[in-house]
């Protein structure tokens, strides 16, 4: 998907603005201050200039594109509803009132209630922590695994470049949703195993990523400096050339997001992962489409898109990084 | 790479290159069928606690569960296991399920046109709406359809594929009432036509039974629909990605300035070069149409051999759900294959590289 000539921008050959931070451009600091504040070590000298011309640029990107910054804005929300949820719902997502089950939505019930007189609203906010943290944590697992497996094999070459490219060539070979069936019925029925079969099946698009954008600064002026300085091969390659493709791994994981809560719900919609009475978005759905057919839209409709709108703004946010981090890609 | 071919012999060496590189690609898939079987096999293995139960079902007695594991060679090394594991599926054979009491290759094998009638037809809708979509996007940069086609192809990717098909179902089944009850591929007044291919829509029109033909068609609309969705967005917005690199290209220009009609600089120059691109894409479109055939069928109840995994999951039955991943990656291994070949046979310079 990325080309090594697309990410050129990033390791142009520009005079060195400090000796420490090697032959990395100024813009390149910048952006990637931008995205990734406190992530990296940047060399001191570069610090102000390249975050406030970061910063600077991202608002430009912001005021350009008022889509990117709507996204923001909707990802804060969710970010609120994941954190506090539990505490700004009007109901106990768990309790049942058969009394006033399959409720049309109303002035009490914002989103009805369903088969078992549970308020939707409530629930739907509730499982944001939980869709959340299965998002978060399969992303963050995938970038330890296929992030540095990557990096390692970009890199190094050679027979680690051989194995990590076979790995993923073999994850490759199935469709990527029966493959996380398959890992989840295999291991065991549990949130834990949605997250790392959903990790698993994204591999191979970090570890793509990773080599490709290594790879081309295996050679680079910062490199050799860091080398020529006496630095070990694991410390170049930890400490230059992982910052380094920070900015793009993180538009990548943005980008994944979306994808990883899709799969999540998909999984716990065919009952694999998350259990009832739980309150996760794909089990809701699952549970309120026997309804649909006779007329209960909304206990399938809200969980569902609640689902959408997560996954659309964390679309719309990675397309947004992008802009920011590499505008040549802008498309 | 490899050595290039230069002036006349491009002529001589074409047919025997295309040779070289459908069978240089196939050896590629070798190892890819190979990855498959080992993951699939290590995937029971990895089972927590016995397999042996697992596979004996959650209601097997003591004496049951060991009488499986001797069977199964559970008792032996794992690479005799593994032999024997490749032995079974030289034979075709792949367990039997606890919840049909059938083989499960029978199963898979009576089962798939279903599958394949469902997904070949999402495939089809997906394409006849993405295509033009992005062609027209890309011939008209900034205009309205090209807004349409960005929000379409965002809004696509962002909607899970189970809920399209619930939506769809309120609207056109519950709400209008056009559509018939999402129970499968044939009304129960229908009996199914003469098996011929497995597709019900092919086999009807073969035994010339319009009405069959109608009847089943009305059950594929809403499913396969649902299935173009959700694969629409990569094919929309590969398709004017690549026409617009095409149309900015200097062919295009020299078609233009020799005074071709708008149309034919676009169908027949521009067109047949931008689609190239999108053929390549297919194989990640088929990733993502072959996951999603799973949740399409349990939303529509359809008798494919994504729902025979679904409820071999919900009774904890392994056997199915291993023959099931293995026919899927196959299937997808092939598919891939076919797709390089066909992409060999369009453009001739992946032929000379090969």
């Amino acid at each position: 998907m990325l080309s090594p000539e697309a990410s050129q921008p990033n390791s142009s050959p520009t005079p060195n603005p400090s000796p420490q931070g090697g032959g990395e451009s100024t813009a390149s600091v910048a952006t990637s201050r931008g995205i990734s504040a406190g992530i990296r070590i940047a060399p001191a000298l570069a610090h102000n200039t390249g975050f406030s011309a970061g910063l600077r640029h991202a608002r430009y990107i912001l005021s350009e594109n008022a889509v990117t910054g709507f996204a923001f804005a909707l990802f804060l929300a969710i970010v609120l509803a994941a954190l506090a949820g539990p505490y700004l719902v009007p109901y106990d997502p768990l309790a049942s009132d058969t009394a006033a089950a399959l409720k049309a939505p109303s002035a009490a019930h914002w989103f009805g209630t369903d088969q078992l007189g549970r308020d939707v609203f409530s629930r739907v906010v509730v499982a944001t922590r939980l869709d959340f943290f299965i998002a978060v944590a399969s992303v963050a697992l995938v970038f330890l695994m296929g992030g540095l497996a990557g990096v390692a094999a970009g890199f190094f070459g050679g027979w680690t470049d051989r194995v990590v490219g076979r790995i993923a060539d073999t994850i490759m070979a199935f469709p990527l949703f029966v493959l996380a069936m398959g890992i989840v019925a295999a291991l065991g029925n549990t949130v834990q195993n949605v997250v790392l079969a959903t990790a698993i099946v994204n591999f191979p698009l970090y570890a793509r990523i990773a080599r490709a954008e290594a790879n081309v600064r295996r050679e680079a002026g910062f490199v050799q400096a860091a080398r020529l300085s006496g630095n070990g091969e694991l410390r170049i390659l930890l400490a230059q050339i992982l910052p380094n493709i920070m900015p793009i791994m993180v538009v990548q994981m943005s980008l994944t997001m979306g994808y990883a809560i899709l799969n999540a719900a998909g999984l716990s919609f065919i009952g694999l992962g998350v259990r009832p009475p739980t309150a996760e978005w794909g089990i809701m759905v699952a549970e309120g489409s026997a309804f649909m057919v006779s007329g209960e839209w909304w206990i399938a409709f809200f969980p569902g898109a609640a689902l959408m709108v997560a996954v659309f703004c964390f679309n719309l946010l990675g397309d947004g990084l992008r802009d920011i981090v590499d505008p040549q890609r802008r498309t | 790479m490899g050595p290039r071919l230069h002036g006349d012999d491009y002529m001589v060496g074409a047919n025997a290159a295309m040779l070289m590189m459908v069978v240089k690609r196939m050896l590629i898939a070798v190892p890819s069928l190979i990855g498959v079987v080992i993951v699939t096999f290590l995937l029971t293995r990895a089972l927590p606690g016995d397999p042996a139960a697992y596979f004996a079902g959650p209601a097997a007695t003591k004496e049951a569960i060991e009488q499986i594991r001797v069977t199964l060679g559970l008792d032996r090394p794992l690479y005799v296991q593994f032999i024997r594991y490749v032995g079974d599926l030289a034979r075709g054979d792949l367990g039997n399920s606890l919840t049909t009491g059938q083989p499960v290759g029978y199963e898979i094998k009576t089962r798939l046109p279903a599958s394949a009638e469902l997904t070949l037809l999402g495939l089809m809708v997906s394409m006849a709406i993405a295509v033009p979509l992005g062609i027209l996007a890309a011939t008209r940069p900034n205009s309205i359809i090209d807004h349409v086609c960005r929000v379409v192809s965002t809004a696509g990717v962002s909607l899970p594929v189970f809920f399209t098909g619930l939506i769809l179902i309120y609207v056109f089944y519950y709400l209008l009432g056009w559509a018939p009850a999402p129970l499968g591929r044939l009304d129960v007044f229908f009996s199914p036509p003469p098996h011929v291919t497995g597709f019900y829509l092919v086999d009807s029109l073969i035994a010339g039974g319009g009405e069959v033909f109608f009847a089943s068609l009305k059950q594929l609309v809403l499913p396969a629909l649902t299935l173009g969705i959700f694969s629409l967005a990569p094919i929309a917005r590969m398709t004017r990605a690549s026409m617009l690199a095409v149309l900015a290209s200097d062919f295009v220009r020299t078609a233009r300035a020799s005074g071709l009609t708008p149309f034919t600089v676009i169908v027949t120059y521009a067109f047949r070069n931008a689609m190239l691109p999108v053929i390549t894409t297919l194989g990640m479109v088929f990733s993502f149409l072959l996951g999603a055939n799973v949740l399409v069928e349990k939303v529509f109840a359809w008798p494919g051999i994504g729902s025979f995994a679904v409820e071999a999951l919900i009774a904890s039955d392994f056997a199915p759900l291993q023959g099931f991943v293995l026919t899927m990656a196959v299937m997808y291994v092939v598919l891939n294959l076919l797709i390089d070949v066909l992409y060999g046979l369009i453009d001739p310079r992946v032929r000379i590289e090969a």
